[in-house]
């Protein structure tokens, strides 16, 4: 649905994103994860048409978004992070007003269509000024529904939300992935694990990485890990667990845990309980831990910071 | 077109939700009446003249529409551009042009209503006076007023997106506008082509030595439409290079 290949935007002598590709495909929702100022919103703004690229190209629904911007606004919703409204309409006109310039159809009926989708019916009169800032992102979101776009295009859709609204939010963009190819900003990384089927996570300009947040995770620490927590003495039981196949480096952590890794992909867990029980041992916790997100984040977009160099020395050395 | 229209009928709308429309509409009609009273006030005790619709014309003018049309359509762009909402309309299948005529229409016919308000004039001074007021000179004031205003509207709009501050683009499209009347002073000056160059660019000798004295030339009307054209075109080149940036 989305396609973007070698896209490039440069501000004067400051590069934004650099050369940067990646596909979406039709009903995925993909996270867009980076520190601020790593070329989310700029690479948003291209593929909803609001700024040309300085080169590359980008594809949405087999549409070009420079040579057919029209044709590619036409399926795109779009969220900008400040939520820009008219404070001075009501919500129902400002809504009525969007629907109109999109060209939608009984703009009436929609409108109020998505007023039910966001949970607002009954704030449709009220001024958009007096709205708290929930309830406003939550009448950008109703606008960027407006069209039934194929493609929604979120930038940073919880910001500034209280957890409560968080929540919302986040059921929502579920429930709206089921029917459309969602892309969405963000920074807060559980968001990014709990809503999105897959990330790409950015940095100073370049995608770093792009997987679903399991294989992120595996691919990172190069396997899956799962602790147990029992009761008695856990050392005892490390042999049993270590002779299962495939399971690998077998360590108790403490008295009552004991933690082991197996290659991704191999589930281990049902063997390992099993082993556990017919040790006669009480299994009282079995999870898979793992990086989580941030670390894998940080990891990722962590400046490599370069080894003190042999060389220079030596360099010295030999005047 | 629709899309010009529904962008038209917001700004139009815009006005009267807030108070600017009554005040101007107000202003405007204090000051055209209370001059207009005056008028006929001096006439009825002299008798030595007969008021005439000129003195409203100049007054709608100068200095009504040169300060107001510049107050009226410094927001348009600029402040959708500071409030981010210019990011909705861009994203929006409207295209550049499309946006600043609809943001000129809705200004332009802001003031169309004010002046169609001001029709009570003429009116009440046909009644006042025998045989009546020049019909003519009537319909050449106003086609003037309305040419004058569809240009410094626009002008107007144009200014707006060049910047992100209102009082910026009030002050610059005032600047404009003082400058398109100052430049037929130097036709004083010189004399020959030179002079009828800088007396065709003036805005203001297209109206007050044509259409307020009730002549209705082509030229004239030819420059007023073709100032429009060239503002609203270098607005949505404005917008546009705007994305570039």
């Amino acid at each position: 649905m989305i396609k973007v290949s070698k896209l490039t935007k440069e501000y004067g002598t400051r590069t934004a994103i650099s050369e940067i590709d990646f596909h979406i495909k039709s009903g995925e929702i993909v996270g867009f994860l980076g520190p601020n100022g790593a070329g989310k919103t700029t690479t948003m703004r291209i593929l909803t048409g609001y700024t040309p690229p300085t080169s590359g190209k980008a594809e949405i629904g087999g549409y070009d978004v420079i040579d057919q911007s029209l044709e590619t606004r036409r399926i795109v919703g779009y969220l900008p992070e400040t939520v820009p409204l008219y404070p001075d309409m009501t919500v129902f006109e400002f809504l009525m007003f969007m629907a109109q310039l999109r060209g939608t159809p009984n703009p009436e009926d929609r409108v109020d269509d998505v007023l039910e989708m966001v949970h607002m019916e009954d704030r449709a009169e009220g001024y958009i000024g007096n709205l708290s800032k929930g309830l406003r992102q939550r009448v950008g979101l109703a606008q960027a529904l407006l069209h039934h776009p194929r493609v929604l295009i979120l930038d940073e859709p919880t910001i500034g939300l209280d957890p409560a609204q968080i929540i919302e939010v986040r059921n929502l963009i579920r429930e709206i992935g089921k029917e459309h190819t969602v892309l969405l900003s963000t920074h807060i990384l559980p968001e990014a694990q709990q809503v999105c089927d897959r990330v790409l996570i950015i940095n100073k300009g370049r995608i770093v990485a792009e997987d679903t947040t399991e294989r992120l995770q595996a691919r990172l620490t190069g396997a899956q890990r799962t602790q147990l927590r029992l009761r008695g003495n856990a050392a005892d039981l490390v042999p049993k667990i270590a002779s299962i196949p495939g399971v690998t480096n077998v360590v108790s952590k403490t008295d009552d845990t004991i933690e082991f890794e197996s290659a991704p992909g191999q589930d281990m867990r049902a063997e390992a309980a099993r082993r556990v029980v017919q040790a006669n041992y009480d299994l009282l916790e079995l999870q898979p831990t793992g990086m989580s997100l941030e670390e894998i984040f940080l990891q990722l977009t962590q400046d490599e910071v370069a080894p003190p160099s042999i060389d220079d020395t030596a360099v010295v050395e030999s005047f | 077109m629709n899309n010009i229209w529904i962008i038209a009928c917001r700004e139009y709308k815009h006005f009267f939700i807030n108070p600017i429309a009554y005040v101007l509409i107000v202003v405007f009609l204090l000051t055209l009446g209370g001059f207009l009273y005056l008028d006929i006030a001096f006439a009825a005790q002299t008798q030595q003249f007969t008021p005439n619709l000129q003195r409203t014309f100049q007054l709608f003018v100068f200095p009504l529409l040169f300060l107001a049309a510049p107050a009226i359509t410094m927001r348009s762009i600029a402040e959708e551009n500071r409030q981010g909402t210019l990011e909705l309309l861009l994203t929006a299948p409207v295209t550049d042009w499309q946006l600043i005529i609809g943001k000129w229409l809705g200004s332009f016919f802001f003031f169309l209503t004010i002046i169609a308000i001001t029709l009570i004039y003429p009116i009440i001074l046909n009644n006042l006076i025998t045989p009546g007021i020049d019909q003519g000179l009537m319909l050449s004031g106003y086609l003037g007023i309305i040419l004058m205003t569809a240009a410094l509207t626009a002008i107007g709009v144009c200014v707006s997106s060049f910047f992100s501050h209102q009082l910026a683009a009030f002050f610059a499209s005032l600047g404009v506008v003082i400058l398109l009347w100052v430049i037929g002073s130097p036709a004083q000056l010189t004399t020959g082509s030179t002079a009828d160059i800088f007396r065709y660019l003036s805005i203001t000798d297209h109206f007050y030595q044509v259409f307020m004295i009730g002549i209705i030339k082509l030229d004239s009307i030819l420059y007023y439409l073709s100032l429009t054209t060239l503002a609203l075109f270098l607005g949505s080149v404005s917008v546009e290079t705007r994305r570039w940036r």
